[in-house]
């Protein structure tokens, strides 16, 4: 049949499995507008406050399924305000097809109304892009962005579409769901590699990060963890991959990992890192990372093997396969040398916890705000954060039951990714989600409250409220002599009526038990919540390796 | 520390618009410093061929072939054998003047190089080769007064009946 090229893109969007969008209309996507408002029946389309927390909408949709998240915004400005959201999934590897309408062919680089060079100015921040000036490409184009995007390592892909290509017209032919490409399998030496040095450690540690969360491998970790009596850390994009509540897992390691599971890492005479690309929030100085230690390592990026750290066995692949193949091989081991180490490590760390909390003298704890959220979230709760410290809180106190469930910006450390994200998740997953974040961050886009109020998206907003920008203000506490620059944000926002000003609801909350009552009640109300939720503007995050330090320079008291 | 070393990496990648850039905009991103580029047509007209000179240790030379892997558009990677065929391409104007003439056409014709223009007061010489040989030339070049000079990068292909793809 012969559709309109803005046709032609929806319906190859509903052909491709997408159920829902995200984005904001302008010029020059009224025709993709039109063409969505007849499919609506078969297409959801949200509308946000603004491109950007429409991009970080589609990338918490993602980051909860692993299906391909969608974003749509117009020329210009509505391009150009996608760009933070598509970073952000950059250098967090989140599956993404961004769509962008453009001038006609024919006022292409003349610097008409609304026009930029949108491919150019993505290119380095999304896995590919493409520009298509003819509507017969159109089709194709968004398939292969599909497959580009969920194949191998995953990404943003943007699709940038002049106006005339949207109102020409072309045969349209439905096709199957692209498959990604195939990985592929590792060779039966390194494998054999692998298997040798795993089963010849002492001491090992188990390293997962964003690469092995979304594979669903964490009973089978969990299992080889038992098997080779080690232990399990994991990076910050690696926390929901395995339960939590395993007693092999250490948490998240690095610059504000658990004692514990940093204290292994260094200990470890090997480490199977699944999925991790060694950043340097995650090593610190890397040439005092795991000098001696053995790496073994998986991933289906062959760039980021030996790229910041150099490894023993670097196994580029299908890392579901590689994982399942390796830990066949492993026989079962016994290293009570190792326990004791370890289980030593986590009485340090839990007794480093408790004198924080009894020096905190403050009427409301950051640890006591995790503690009632981990008695009280629902089980499969979604976990979506901002940046800054009340992010670093979470990933060290939040207990993720299963994978998928814990949506941060990692890599790019983006402020007011958030309320979007969360968004995005919550209409992926009908779940409950919860967003911790701060004052700071929630500045940022908090007018996406107006689109969780209008499509009533029950997202619960914590937000931690301590008057300043907490994780940068602990930097300038640390290594700026106390000058608080511009980190005391003195604002007069009363974020309970600025709730009801959306028409969210809002609540207060000073001590436990008012946060503990105010969140029950937030899980109930089935609606956009606010709890403003004050906290001491003098809370650390602990423990912390200083910028460029290392393990041996980690701060554990205040 | 091991030691820095010159490499010529060949490159098939897309005949498309922007497919330049999607290249050298990876280099400036990741910090690689290139010698010299060439990019140019090949056998097949769905592909360019890009002629990638650099200096750098074993670390340099993995990283560059594995991030120019990573994009879509590039099909091929190979590092060349130092022993393949590498050939650059010089125009260069000199003066010309009675004491100095005659040298320089001794020159041209050692090195097998041609003149091309000629006029009373300046030679325009054309000179192919390897890129040693080019410096040499340029070195032999210098006292007799170089008025202007354009060099290629190098074009390169491996010996013998070998190619990217075999």
């Amino acid at each position: 049949m012969k559709l309109t090229g803005a046709e032609i893109v929806i319906k190859t969007l509903i052909e491709q499995g997408t159920t829902d969008v995200f984005g904001y209309p302008g010029g020059q996507v009224l025709n993709l507008y039109d063409a969505l408002y007849k499919e609506s029946e078969n297409i959801n389309h949200i509308l946000t406050a603004h491109e950007q927390g429409a991009s970080h909408a589609a990338d918490g949709y993602s980051r909860a399924t692993g299906k391909v998240g969608v974003v749509i915004a117009t020329s210009g400005p509505g391009a150009t305000n996608l760009v933070t959201g598509i970073a952000t999934a950059m250098l967090d590897s989140i599956p993404m097809v961004a769509i962008t309408g453009n001038v006609p062919n024919s006022l292409i680089g003349k610097d008409s109304f609304q026009e930029i060079d949108i491919t150019g100015v993505t290119l380095p921040i999304t896995k590919h892009n493409f520009f298509v000036s003819r509507v017969e490409d159109l089709a194709d184009t968004v398939r292969e962005a599909f497959r580009i995007a969920k194949s191998g390592r995953p990404g943003p892909v943007l699709i940038d579409i002049p106006k005339d290509v949207q109102i020409a017209t072309y045969e349209y032919e439905p096709q199957p769901v692209v498959e990604k490409i195939p990985l592929d399998l590792a060779r039966q030496e390194e494998i054999d590699e692998a298997i040798r040095l795993l089963n010849e450690a002492e001491r090992p540690y188990i390293y997962i990060g964003g690469g092995a969360a979304g594979l669903g491998l964490g009973k089978e970790i969990e299992a080889l963890a038992e098997r080779l009596d080690g232990y399990i850390g994991c990076t910050f994009m690696g926390l929901s991959a395995v339960n939590n509540d395993c007693d092999r897992f250490l948490g998240m390691q690095g610059m504000h990992g658990h004692y514990a599971s940093s204290m292994a890492q260094k200990e470890a005479d090997l480490i199977f890192a699944i999925g991790v690309r060694f950043s340097d929030r995650a090593t610190g100085n890397v040439k005092k990372f795991a000098t001696g230690t053995k790496i073994v390592q998986l991933d289906p990026d062959f760039a980021e093997i030996n790229k910041n750290v150099q490894v023993d066995v670097g196994i580029v692949g299908d890392v579901a396969d590689s994982f399942a193949r390796i830990a066949k091989g492993v026989a079962q081991k016994s290293h009570p040398e190792w326990k004791k180490t370890v289980e030593q490590l986590r009485v340090d760390e839990n007794r480093y916890i408790a004198e924080a909390e009894q020096e905190a003298n403050a009427p409301l704890t950051p640890k006591q705000i995790f503690d009632i959220i981990n008695a009280r979230k629902p089980a499969g709760t979604v976990i979506a954060t901002d940046v800054g410290q009340h992010q670093m809180w979470t990933a060290q106190y939040v207990s993720f039951d299963r994978p998928r469930r814990f949506v941060s910006s990692g890599g790019l450390g983006t402020r007011g990714f958030g309320l979007g994200a969360a968004i995005g998740a919550q209409v992926a997953t009908g779940d409950c989600t919860v967003l911790i974040t701060g004052d700071g961050s929630f500045g940022m886009n908090l007018n996406e409250l107006a689109t969780a109020v209008s499509y009533n998206i029950p997202v619960i907003i914590v937000l931690m409220n301590n008057g300043v920008l907490g994780m940068v203000r602990q930097w300038q506490t640390l290594f700026f002599g106390k000058r608080y620059s511009n980190t005391v944000l003195g604002r007069q926002t009363d974020f309970v009526k600025l709730a009801e000003a959306f028409g969210a609801r809002g609540y207060r909350a000073a001590t436990p038990e008012e946060f503990e009552e105010a969140f029950v009640k937030a899980i109930a109300d089935r609606c956009p919540v606010v709890i403003d939720t004050l906290i001491d503007s003098d809370a650390f995050v602990l423990p912390m390796l200083p910028p460029g330090g290392s393990i041996d320079d980690i701060i554990v008291r205040k | 520390m091991e030691q820095k070393k010159q490499f010529v990496i060949a490159v098939y990648v897309d005949n498309q618009a922007g497919v330049l850039t999607r290249v050298t905009g990876m280099f400036t991103r990741r910090g690689f410093n290139i010698d010299a580029l060439t990019v140019g047509e090949t056998e097949s007209p769905a592909y360019s061929r890009i002629t990638i000179t650099l200096s750098g240790d074993r670390y340099a030379r993995e990283q560059l072939i594995n991030q120019l892997r990573k994009l879509y558009s590039v099909k091929k990677v190979e590092v060349l054998d130092d022993d393949c065929i590498k050939r650059g391409l010089m125009l260069i104007k000199v003066k010309n003047t009675a004491q100095t003439r005659s040298d320089v056409l001794a020159a041209v014709d050692v090195y097998r190089a041609k003149v091309i223009d000629y006029t009373t007061d300046a030679m325009s010489i054309e000179i192919t080769g390897d890129p040693s040989k080019i410096d040499a030339f340029i070195k032999l070049m210098m006292p007799f007064g170089i008025i202007e000079m354009c060099r290629t990068g190098i074009v390169a292909l491996e010996r013998g009946n070998n190619t990217l793809f075999n």
